[in-house]
């Protein structure tokens, strides 16, 4: 009778090794930087307005830390609310042009030519139309941004799916809700997670750069590091751009988080090891049989 | 037309053509006759663009004829599909990475509304006929491609079709495990009392799976003879060293060179264009 080949047990504590190894180098390429950074700038007598060294930011960052985390916090909040619109809204326009194809090829070019938009130059225009002062404007920004990305990743998503995993639906007679629901959307996940996380890092700079336009001085990060460069104190700007690239790796590291989880079964996230193939199960039954 | 109860197939007249480039067309099928007794294991064989991926296509209602006639289970093919008369394996096994093996058979239960209980138990039985007990919780990806495609159909089977439509599931699987396989799915067809019509270029499986080969020649379509296998049952490997299934394996491979069909032509490029086709009238 027929021998059953067992499967490779997922491996998860090789992988976690693995993933460990992966971070030493980069620990220490990242160590090394820095201390290549403050010596060649000690070394080479660059000028602060140039380059200021590592300890000087860190002094900057250490003085002005409570206005930088006040500011910090309420560009963050700019950054989030406009990732969670734009992305929302990204997800679900897609959604609705997956469903209903033949009105999404009409719209889909108008989408793409949108998408070629330097979004950042409305920044003084939304300012106009919600406030200057009101952070909405900047959200708006962000929002834009993050909608493209988003809405034309989880698009091919939703309509890239193996024709036979379509056949074997209808061979159900599911409709198209359940299609969506079962096969489109999970089949989907992958491309929404990777537009995702383009919107993470293009909602930071939407945040960022939309205050360079004016706003609410107390809560902008933008308009600090504007105002400090015009005062000429390099290292109090240096010091709020490590704060907005600190932020906005978070909001990476986190969207990327929930993707490991979500996506626990696809290659990306299990590792390409755990299969058996074919040559060896045939093998594997030629040689016992 | 009134069918016989005991005809679990009826094509009469089946043709398909698509509308190609430039006004140009292609017949995929040129008219079709055929009947599958219940409980007949029906192999359709031929060379590449034969429209034999089309025809059962064309059974399960995937694909609309552009003519004829198709009664499955004595309905119209559409009824039988919206009845869920039929289950269908591919080459790909396509069973869905995001849920277990156990919840990939389930699929299909989960469609016709059983409740949970009901599924498990259903899943168990499953898993005991494809020989894969205790892989449940396993992901597809874990599991080998023989391996998946028993969960395939196990998947097919779970909700006791009257029906199985399998095209070429076996064809990308090495000889070994293609051959353990096909006398698993001879017992498992004997098991379940269903009927099966089968997709294959090879002509060593056709014959040894079978009770009759429906040997196709190509473009346009057409069934070019019906073999009769009357080797006797079960089947098991000394039956691939009988000198009767060599003589019946010399007798279809006459009937397809007859039909002027090229063998060891892997790939079936119509089906693919077929479905391009069909997505873009969507």
């Amino acid at each position: 009778m027929s021998s059953i080949v067992e499967p490779v047990p997922p491996g998860t504590l090789r992988l976690a090794g693995r993933r460990a190894r992966d971070w030493i180098p980069a620990a220490v390429v990242l160590v090394g930087g820095v201390a290549l950074w403050q010596v060649l700038v000690d070394a080479l007598n660059i000028q602060k307005f140039i380059l200021p060294t590592p300890t000087e930011i860190i002094s900057a960052l250490k003085e002005n830390w409570s206005t930088l985390r006040v500011r910090g916090v309420a560009t963050f909040e700019v950054a989030l609310g406009g990732f969670g619109i734009g992305a929302g809204l990204g997800a679900l326009a897609a959604l609705f042009l997956a469903r209903w194809r033949r009105l999404g090829r009409a719209l889909l070019p108008y989408a793409i030519a949108a998408n070629a938009i330097p979004i950042i130059a409305f920044a003084p225009i939304f300012n106009n139309w919600f406030g200057l002062l009101n952070p909405v404007s900047k959200m708006a920004i962000s929002s834009v941004i993050c909608f493209f990305p988003v809405m034309i990743n989880s698009l091919r998503g939703l309509t890239s799916v193996h024709p036979s995993s379509i056949e074997l639906m209808r061979s159900y007679a599911a409709g198209e809700a359940a299609t969506f629901r079962r096969v489109r959307i999970p089949s989907s996940l992958p491309y929404l997670f990777s537009g995702l996380k383009v919107a993470t890092v293009l909602a930071m700079i939407g945040a960022v750069v939309s205050q360079y336009f004016g706003g609410s001085r107390t809560t902008s990060l933008g308009l600090f590091i504007k105002e400090n460069t015009a005062e000429a104190r390099f290292a109090q700007a240096w010091a709020a751009i490590v704060v907005a690239s600190v932020l906005g790796v978070a909001l990476y590291l986190t969207v990327a988080l929930i993707e490991r989880f979500v996506l626990r079964w696809h290659p990306s996230v299990r590792g390409g090891e755990a299969r058996v193939n074919d040559t060896s199960s045939g093998r594997t039954k030629g040689g016992g049989g | 037309m009134s069918t016989p109860a005991d005809v679990a197939v009826s094509l009469r007249g089946v043709s398909k053509r698509y509308a190609g480039r430039a006004g140009r067309s292609i017949d995929a099928l040129s008219p079709i006759d055929l009947d599958v007794r219940a409980g007949e294991f029906v192999s359709l064989i031929g060379p590449s663009g034969c429209g034999k991926s089309t025809l059962l296509r064309v059974v399960g209602d995937l694909i609309a004829p552009t003519e004829g006639k198709i009664l499955v289970n004595g309905k119209p093919a559409h009824q039988a599909r919206l009845d869920r008369d039929y289950g269908i394996v591919f080459q790909d096994p396509v069973l869905y990475d995001w849920r277990t093996v156990g919840r990939n058979i389930a699929l299909p239960l989960e469609m016709l509304g059983w409740d949970r209980a009901r599924r498990a138990a259903r899943v168990e039985e499953m898993l005991e006929l494809v020989e894969l007990t205790g892989f449940e919780d396993h992901h597809p990806w874990q599991l080998s491609g023989g391996m998946q495609q028993r969960v395939s159909i196990g998947r097919a089977l779970s909700f006791s079709p009257a029906l199985l439509l399998m095209d070429e599931p076996f064809g990308a699987l090495d000889e070994m495990t293609r051959e353990r396989l096909n006398i698993e799915l001879l017992r498992i067809w004997e098991r379940s009392g269903c009927t099966v019509l089968f997709v294959t270029h090879s002509i060593t499986e056709a014959v040894f799976l079978s009770t009759r080969v429906a040997v196709m020649s190509s473009r346009p379509g057409r069934i070019a003879a019906v073999v009769d296998i009357e080797l006797t049952r079960p089947r098991g490997a000394e039956t691939r060293v009988a000198p009767r299934f060599f003589e019946l394996v010399t007798a279809v491979r006459g009937r397809l060179r007859g039909a002027g069909a090229e063998l060891d032509v892997r790939d079936e490029a119509l089906p693919d264009e077929a479905l391009m086709l069909a997505e873009e009238e969507r």
